[in-house]
């Protein structure tokens, strides 16, 4: 006690208060965390609003209808729900890998490889061959294309521990260009998209209805990837090389065959996407034709946990805001790069209040620690 | 020899933006934050440089090294803002570093491109672009004897002098990291930042620091491309992927600032090598293809080598938090 305030008195030993202690949260409850990313989430929408204000001089309640009009309103509905479920399959290609803590970030180029390898099968046999032959040539070539494109930074990263996320960032790149040099040929007037008129019609409606056929695809994906990742054996070593490679080897996994094989799966699923987009939805392909999907997958994919089903409302929330804002900027005329401005914003928000669900805080107040000491 | 000197003049002026993202990129991952949001930074260093012109250029009378000074000022406090941005999420809230530079780049670009859009539309242009002629003069003014040297004079002199800035700082951020303390620190924190902090160093502070002087300098590139290369003239887009070739340079470069400098000057001839070669049309995608290509096969090669100091940082991409072992 009597060195302790003597360490007190003198001021060179001025003792170190930490105002602020953080500690790593062991669990949270499921409604607390609940709890905390709807409040991160109000507040990325007022300060959205806020911004859409100060641009348009609307009041937000109104700018949020706006937006609301504009992602589910009349002849709208459709076209969210299909954007939603091209979002949400190019997420849960990326999502196995993630879960071995494989960083790819080349599903943009993994889905524009398995479009392009869908649109050089329709520019070459549209007109030849029948739909039921046409079809699963697309799907086969699109897959192929896509596992490929995964799979050749997972044999490297497996065998030489490349780094993956700058291997497969270059990928996309190549893959951009390869498409650009498909459309040089395509069309020789030099334009930078090629159309049904080179491509022929794709996939049919299904009953009518446009866009059903990828938003199935999608809907049926969706389960068998929950269950593939969460009560299949592949899905558990998956997890186990995500938590620790030696683990995964001291227990007998192959952890080169679990990298590669999640990877072409990966890939696989990118194809799979660059097919409904090219084959299914747009029946043409351009250098654009996944438009940055790629890298917004990572950020829906990470922020649903890697989870398939908090996926489906993490990519509706872009989705939502995206459309939302377009159609603001429409009506206000403003530019379209809005809607990035408020993605990235609630982004932001969302990455940012992760902190709050895994760490905890605690303030020490002055008052408390000298009741504490007088107490000891 | 005119030729090539006039080849080699535009090679250098298309790597300079490459040469500042790098510079930038390299001293950010030396603290093991991988900052994927660099071509959003650069985005928005552009921007904010452009604005702070802009407001200038309108007030009525212009001076050009105030000109010069306003768009640099405003461009690295844009770019300041955005790093930090970054910062506060990766190293405060330890988010996890790819999908938040991402999300940044997502942001920058979407904030370049709303702003030069909403200011072309202030001035009713009726070309898709926005001009600020005066500023661009200031910036690619050249020193006055380049023109009397012929090839020599326009190989070595005839640039604005952010080419020779992006020199010096590529060299600058060399010796930083080899010859001096901090830099040996900082080499550390991205390392193994348990051991730096076992040692006293603080490494929050040694990250943030690194990750906003790399943005800012990478924001330089930005206002560069289009004050001096571009004369001035913001087009929505025009910047284009050069983001992403800058990260490229890191790794070709193998994380060595001086290695970058011709690095990116070679990444800039292959961007325009087209222009010179009688090449068919379909080919010039497959010219353009190749910054990448080699970019992969240097990655692949140092990966299989093995060589200590070719590596990348250790900690690379990863958040620390001191209680976590």
């Amino acid at each position: 006690m009597n060195k302790e305030q003597q360490f007190a008195a003198t001021p060179e030993k001025k003792q170190h208060v930490q105002w602020i202690h953080i500690t790593k949260r062991d669990n949270i409850s499921f409604q607390k965390g609940l709890l905390i990313r709807a409040i991160a989430i109000l507040a990325a929408l007022v300060v959205c609003a806020i911004i859409t204000v100060v641009f348009t001089g609307s009041n937000p309640i109104s700018v949020y209808g706006t937006m609301f009009k504009g992602a589910f309103g009349k002849g709208r509905f459709l076209v969210t729900i299909h954007n939603l479920s091209i979002l949400l399959c190019i997420s849960l290609a990326v999502t196995p890998a993630f879960r071995m803590r494989f960083w790819n970030i080349g599903a943009e180029g993994q889905a524009l490889i398995g479009g392009l390898a869908t649109a050089i099968v329709m520019f070459n046999l549209h007109s030849k061959a029948p739909l039921w032959v046409l079809i699963p040539l697309m799907l086969i070539s699109a897959l192929v294309a896509g596992a490929i494109w995964g799979v050749i930074p997972a044999i490297f990263k497996a065998f030489w521990k490349t780094n993956e996320t700058l291997f497969t960032l270059m990928m996309n790149y190549v893959a951009i260009q390869l498409v650009e040099y498909f459309l040089k040929i395509a069309d020789k007037n030099g334009s930078n998209s090629v159309g049904p008129y080179l491509l022929g019609d794709g996939i049919p409606n299904l009953f009518g209805v446009q866009y059903l056929f990828n938003i199935l695809v999608v809907v049926v994906l969706t389960g068998l990837l929950y269950v593939y990742l969460k009560y299949s054996k592949h899905g558990y070593e998956i997890s186990v090389v995500g938590e620790s490679e030696n683990t995964a080897r001291y227990v007998g996994i192959n952890v080169k065959k679990v990298i590669i094989r999640t990877m072409i799966l990966s890939g696989l699923l990118c194809g799979l996407t660059g097919f409904l987009i090219v084959g299914g939805a747009s029946h043409a392909i351009s250098s654009n034709s996944v438009g940055g999907q790629g890298f917004t997958a990572i950020m829906v994919s990470w922020l649903g946990k890697f989870n398939p089903l908090y996926m489906i409302l993490t990519a509706l929330l872009i989705v939502f805001m995206g459309r939302g804002a377009d159609e603001i900027s429409t009506i206000f005329g403003l530019t379209k790069s809005f809607s990035d401005i408020i993605t990235g914003i609630i982004l932001f928000f969302i990455i940012g209040c992760e902190f709050f669900i895994r760490y905890q805080i605690h303030f020490n107040h002055r008052k408390k620690m000298t009741e504490e000491k007088e107490e000891a | 020899m005119q030729l090539i000197a006039a080849f080699i003049n535009r090679a250098i002026m298309q790597g300079t933006p490459l040469l500042f993202g790098a510079t930038g990129e390299i001293v950010t991952e030396k603290s093991g934050n991988l900052n994927l949001g660099i071509p959003g930074i650069m985005y928005i260093g552009a921007i904010s440089g452009v604005i702070g012109a802009f407001f200038y250029e309108n007030s009525g009378y212009f001076i050009p090294a105030v000109g010069i000074m306003i768009a640099l000022l405003s461009c690295l406090i844009g770019s300041l803002l955005a790093s930090l941005i970054y910062c506060f999420l990766t190293i405060t809230l330890r988010a996890n570093q790819n999908v938040t530079g991402l999300a940044l780049t997502t942001f920058g670009v979407g904030f370049g491109n709303f702003f030069g859009g909403s200011l072309i539309k202030v001035t009713k242009s009726e070309v898709p672009y926005l001009s600020l002629s005066d500023t661009g003069n200031a910036f690619s003014a050249t020193l006055p004897f380049a023109k009397s040297l012929g090839w020599f004079g326009k190989m070595f002199f005839s640039y604005g002098f952010l080419v020779y800035v992006a020199i010096v700082f590529a060299v600058l951020a060399s010796l930083f990291l080899n010859k001096t303390r901090m830099g040996l620190h900082l080499r550390a924190v991205g390392e193994n930042p348990a051991t730096a902090d076992a040692a006293g160093i603080n490494v929050s502070r040694y990250k943030y620091f690194a990750t906003c002087a790399g943005g800012m300098i990478a924001g330089l590139g930005g206002l560069y491309f289009i004050m001096d290369y571009m004369g001035g003239i913001w087009a929505n887009d025009g910047f284009g992927d050069r983001g992403w070739l800058a990260i490229a340079i890191v790794i070709f470069a193998i994380w060595r600032p001086a290695l970058a400098i011709p690095a990116s000057y070679l990444f800039g001839a292959l961007y325009i090598l087209f222009n010179y070669l009688p090449l068919p049309m379909p080919m010039i995608p497959i010219l353009q293809m190749l910054p990448y290509v080699i970019t992969i096969v240097a990655l692949v090669i140092t990966s299989i080598r093995k060589k200590r100091e070719n590596q990348p940082p250790a900690s690379l991409g990863l958040s620390y938090f001191r209680e976590e072992r």
